[in-house]
């Protein structure tokens, strides 16, 4: 590429965008409404990971203590289990304390008054780093001397993890779909560009312009599309999504929801909707001009 | 120069367009092409804008050997070759001056370059106050004229006008072919392509005479019978 062309090339491409104005205006709205949609997506997805998280390291496993241990010697278990890659934390419950724990979850509390915490064991509530590895875990729990049983949710692990796996398939395939949508759209607008401009790239070639001379200014101006588009649906992204966050926090039959402020996923947000709008408006051009560039 | 070698074309439907086409052109030469419609003369400007390639035979033009050349060399074999159409094919929505200048963009030329260019071969074509207006504004003869500027702001060692009368009258169209004739005179090689038989009579040129896929004369004569 000559060095005296690219100015004038780059200038003919941002052209291109304001020469076709409605064509262009309606590629960006369609780009705006896919980037929302595959934004949406992914920060619902992001939420409820997030959700599903929390709820998952509250599913602990229970590790009960040999009840022939005295206090300090179960407590001096709990270095052994925290020693296990896969431990988060574990928290050592005596059994006094179990027993208290446990006649306050019960309605009638003054049935279970008089009994004695002897009958209970001292336990250690192990929270997990990943509760898929749960079974493997809880083996490796119970091969340390001195814990005599484990209690541990399974089902409750392997359903956090089939919501896990269902959002985060739903949202791939949603956002792989709008992704293509995008394409297709930004590559018919550049091809529809080429048709109205097929006469004149015939001129180019007959005088003797290279393919990437041709080339070039399609390319900037789906370029210019794609990230117009991508600024756009950032923007409407951000708005909406402030306005949703602060209606489901005002909103008292929705407070389960802990809604990830737009702040902390901004920087990651802004940079992905870039890049998504960069390669679907180049990606989108270069798949419209290359049969026209067939010598 | 161009030389064609036993140059044959078949189309993909299997009509064989040329079928053994020998000529050499020199350098700085003025040459007609004439020959009835369907008779190959398109087939062989195609072949030599390397917008097709032969079948057999050799074809070199200008330097490039066109039955082998590579697809990123084309465009600078192109850029030895003026073509003019019947049609003119401006670019509506550019005035004369960029349609000529547009040529030299394409290439690489620098602004100063181009500043000094177009206005030079405006002026040869005689279109020197006419750089601002738009081609829908101009006369049929008055945009071939562009056209002409445009296929010379390169200095291409040949122009290669398919029909450049088709569409003018013939008081326009003596204008043109004398226009070219001073092209010739200036040291570029011209290949019309013409039905036009008063016109190519009127000039005491070499006249390539095509029929059928096969040269059937080639002479300085000026003689050809229209179909």
């Amino acid at each position: 590429m000559n060095k005296n062309n690219i100015g004038y090339l780059l200038k003919e491409g941002v052209r291109g965008v304001f020469l076709h104005g409605f064509r262009s205006f309606a590629a960006v709205c369609v780009t705006v409404a896919c980037l929302i949609i595959m934004g949406s997506f992914c920060l619902i997805s992001l939420n409820l990971n997030v959700m599903v998280s929390e709820l998952e390291s509250e599913n602990e496993v229970l590790a009960y203590i040999d009840e022939n241990y005295s206090e300090a010697e179960a407590k001096s278990v709990g270095s052994q289990i925290n020693m296990i890659a896969n431990v988060k934390n574990a928290v050592f419950v005596s059994r006094e304390k179990a027993l208290e724990q446990f006649v306050s979850e019960q309605d009638d509390a003054s049935i279970f008054e008089g009994i004695d915490a002897e009958t209970l064991r001292d336990r250690f509530e192990v929270t997990l780093v990943d509760n898929t590895i749960m079974k493997q875990t809880v083996s490796d729990i119970e091969q340390i001397n001195g814990v005599v049983k484990t209690s541990a949710h399974y089902e409750i692990s392997d359903g956090f993890q089939t919501v896990r796996n269902v959002l985060n398939l739903t949202s791939a395939v949603i956002i792989l779909v709008l992704l293509v949508v995008s394409l297709f759209i930004i590559s018919n607008t550049v091809k529809l560009a080429l048709y109205d401009r097929k006469e004149e790239i015939a001129i180019m070639r007959m005088v003797g312009a290279t393919n990437s001379f041709i080339r070039l200014p399609f390319i900037v101006e789906g370029f210019l599309l794609g990230i117009i588009g991508s600024v756009i649906a950032f923007f409407i992204e951000w708005g909406v999504y402030d306005l949703l966050a602060e209606r489901i926090e005002a909103m008292d039959t929705l407070q389960l929801f802990r809604i990830i402020p737009f702040t902390t996923v901004l920087p990651f947000v802004l940079v992905a909707y870039l890049i998504t709008g960069f390669l679907v408006g180049v990606m989108g051009s270069m798949l419209s001009i290359r049969k026209f560039l067939q010598v | 120069m161009i030389e064609l070698k036993d140059v044959e074309l078949t189309y993909e439907t299997g009509t064989k367009a040329l079928k053994g086409v020998t000529l050499t052109i020199e350098d700085g030469e003025f040459v007609f092409l004439v020959g009835p419609s369907g008779s190959g003369k398109t087939s062989i400007i195609k072949l030599m804008t390397s917008e097709l390639t032969p079948t057999a035979g050799t074809m070199f033009v200008n330097g490039f050997h066109l039955e082998s050349i590579r697809a990123r060399d084309i465009p600078y074999m192109r850029r030895t070759i003026g073509v003019i159409f019947r049609d003119f094919r401006l670019i509506a929505d550019k005035t004369v001056y960029e349609n000529v200048s547009f040529a030299m963009r394409v290439i690489g030329a620098s602004d100063a370059e181009i500043k000094k260019r177009v206005p030079y071969v405006l002026e040869l074509v005689g279109l020197e106050n006419k750089g601002r207006r738009l081609p829908n504004e101009l006369s049929g003869g008055e945009q071939q004229r562009v056209a002409i500027a445009r296929a010379l702001v390169n200095n291409p060692s040949m122009i290669i006008a398919d029909e450049p009368t088709g569409n003018l009258d013939p008081q326009r169209s003596l204008e043109i072919m004398m226009l070219l004739e001073q092209i010739n005179s200036l040291g570029t090689t011209v290949m019309v392509v013409t039905h036009a038989m008063e016109l190519v009579n009127r000039f005491t040129k070499r006249v390539i005479a095509i029929d059928d896929g096969l040269i059937v004369s080639d002479g300085m004569d000026g003689y050809y019978t229209n179909e």
